[in-house]
């Protein structure tokens, strides 16, 4: 078998080379996207980032801003969270490994896809980085808690830090100032993890602390591994923070990799990565507040009713229910994180949400491999996203992906790169302090 | 009477064995497709994608074979032969090509996937069936 792959990667490559399938570029943003029709030749298009150390490239942010990294090799960060006294927690881990090759193509298109990531082997720890003078530079570094399985999504509630990993909810206790945890995790919930194609589990607490909610993933791109391995997949729950208890909160959400609460009304907030191989625009990935009870789509419908008959047995009445969400994010972007502004950072960007986009494979032009920045007024989103770091690719060649995106309510925006395994700042250059400025004048 | 004989040939054993081995694999493939587009039970849908494969595996060194005994004297002018290849080479053609339409996710691949497999398995008996005939005779 491992023969008939070497031969059926070449041959793919050459004539994913060649390319197939017109790449035009449509206006994909906002509540009204363009949805063209379904397109797929006999080859999926991919095009599959290159990596590249950054060497004397630096992210590029906008006027008035100044990007610094402020931890390096780091072994695949995901999602960071600001601590009330400044300190940055961040999650670090790979997993998914155990999603069975059940077709000739899954070989194939994993080894390809495996190109455009890291080699570095997840940390399955929680990294803890200080900036004890408040001088910008984050120069204390601590492994918090460690033999974690592949954790991503964070949150705090009080005097507790939840934890989600491939596998199971956790938490941690946890006092102001500390810089390990003070003993091993203590399970809250076990999450659905069998095969876990998309393993991620973004997470995200209600401002009472009550609740938290958790992001699940399907188990494939459109039900090619049955609908069986689909239960409980797909949807965001809503779970007890002291006993444990689950139940759905909204369901058909393809890949719900990011929550976050916003501020005041606390509604939740997710972005969702929406499914492949329909052609390069489409499915729009989207940024939605997440409705009680509400059904997005996956895997019947795509963008409300739309339907996607390549599931079977196809059910018409799913396609009737499922509601559209609120904002497209454009098509195989890839949205992975998700954090809400504030004032500390500017006028132009303290009203709306940051979105880390890791950025696409299944389309010949990249695009994504930025974080953006989506304006919203009277709490919702209003106007076209604005690129607020960009530079991860250039001539080719990828130095960065973006993942989770963190506010931290000083004034800056905390960026994982899980492809350099950096963790970004992102300041308003007003808000440095002198000394910062002096010193990095007289040291470069 | 003894240069009749000489060129009164058939293909190599193991020739033979990847050449005909490889037809249960494509008749699996399509019986799978079949079973998928009335069960709906992707399990048949993997099934057929390695059937599939594994007939291609076969297919092509008998392909390569039939491709280098052409280019020596005894089959070159036996028109036979000429079609023997045609036929095996379309086949695995096609089949690479029904790999790909498998390759889909889920009821992508249909209907197509059922057409290609009737057809290549089809194809694969025809060149199988050139192939097992005796070939040099029109020399004689």
């Amino acid at each position: 078998m491992m023969r008939k792959a070497t031969l059926l990667t070449t041959a793919s490559l050459a004539l994913m080379v060649a390319g197939c399938g017109s790449d035009t570029q449509v206006q994909q943003y906002g509540e009204n996207p363009e949805l063209p029709g379904k397109q797929r030749g006999l080859f999926p298009t991919m095009t599959i980032a290159a990596p590249a150390a950054w060497g004397d490239n630096r992210p590029i942010v906008p006027k008035g801003f100044t990007v610094e990294p402020i931890a390096t090799d780091l072994k695949i960060p995901r999602q960071a969270l600001v601590l009330p006294n400044g300190d940055i927690l961040v999650a670090e881990g790979k997993g998914g490994g155990d999603a069975p090759v059940t077709r000739p193509k899954d070989l194939i298109a994993g080894f390809i896809k495996k190109k455009g990531t890291s080699p570095v082997k997840g940390g399955d720890r929680l990294t803890l980085l200080r900036d004890a003078d408040g001088d910008g530079r984050y120069e204390f570094r601590v492994v918090f808690a460690e033999h974690l399985n592949a954790p991503y999504g964070l949150a705090r509630a009080g005097d507790r830090l939840f934890v989600a990993n491939q596998d199971a909810l956790v938490r941690f206790d946890y006092r102001m100032g500390q810089i390990r945890a003070s003993g091993p995790p203590i399970t809250v919930t076990r999450l659905p993890a069998e095969i876990n194609h998309h393993w991620t589990k973004a997470l995200a607490a209600s401002h009472d602390g009550r609740f938290l909610y958790v992001g699940i993933g399907s188990n494939s791109n459109i039900g090619e591994r049955g609908m069986a391995v689909e239960e409980e997949r797909a949807m965001v729950w809503q779970v007890d923070a002291e006993t444990g208890a689950s139940r759905r909160f909204a369901t058909g959400l393809r890949n719900p990799t990011a929550l976050a609460m916003q501020p005041g009304i606390g509604q939740l907030w997710a972005v969702v990565n929406e499914r492949d191989e329909l052609g390069p625009n489409l499915v729009p990935d989207y940024l939605t507040a997440v409705r009680a009870g509400a059904f997005y789509g996956w895997p019947y419908a795509y963008w409300g009713n739309n339907p996607d008959k390549r599931v079977r047995p196809f059910k018409p009445e799913m396609v009737k229910k499922a509601i559209r969400p609120d904002y497209a994010l454009g098509s195989h972007t890839a949205p992975l994180g998700l954090a809400f502004s504030n004032a500390a950072m500017g006028a132009r960007f303290g009203s709306g949400v940051f979105v880390g986009m890791h950025g696409s494979w299944n389309r010949e032009r990249p695009v994504g491999y930025k974080v953006v920045f989506v304006p919203f007024r009277d709490g919702r989103p209003a106007g076209a996203p604005v690129d607020f770091v960009t530079g991860f690719q250039k001539d080719g060649a990828t130095f960065g992906r973006p993942v989770g995106v963190a506010v931290d309510p000083r004034g800056a925006l905390i960026v994982a790169d899980d492809l350099s395994n950096t963790v970004w700042r992102i300041t308003p250059t007003s808000n440095r302090p002198p000394g910062q400025a002096a010193a990095e004048q007289g040291g470069e | 009477m003894v240069n009749n004989a000489a060129l009164r040939r058939t293909i190599h054993p193991v020739h033979a064995v990847l050449l005909a081995g490889s037809l249960p694999l494509f008749l699996g493939a399509l019986l799978s497709d079949l079973a998928y587009s009335s069960s709906y039970q992707v399990q048949w849908a993997n099934f057929a994608s390695w059937l599939l494969a594994g007939g291609l595996v076969l297919e092509g060194p008998a392909l390569l074979w039939s491709l280098v005994r052409l280019l020596r004297h005894e089959v070159r002018r036996d028109r036979r032969w000429l079609l023997f290849v045609v036929f095996l080479a379309a086949t695995f053609i096609l089949g690479f090509v029904d790999s790909l339409v498998h390759a889909k996710d889920a009821w992508a691949m249909m209907p197509e996937a059922i057409f290609l497999s009737v057809i290549v398995f089809l194809l694969g008996c025809a060149a199988t069936w050139l192939g097992f005939s005796r070939f040099g005779e029109e020399e004689v």
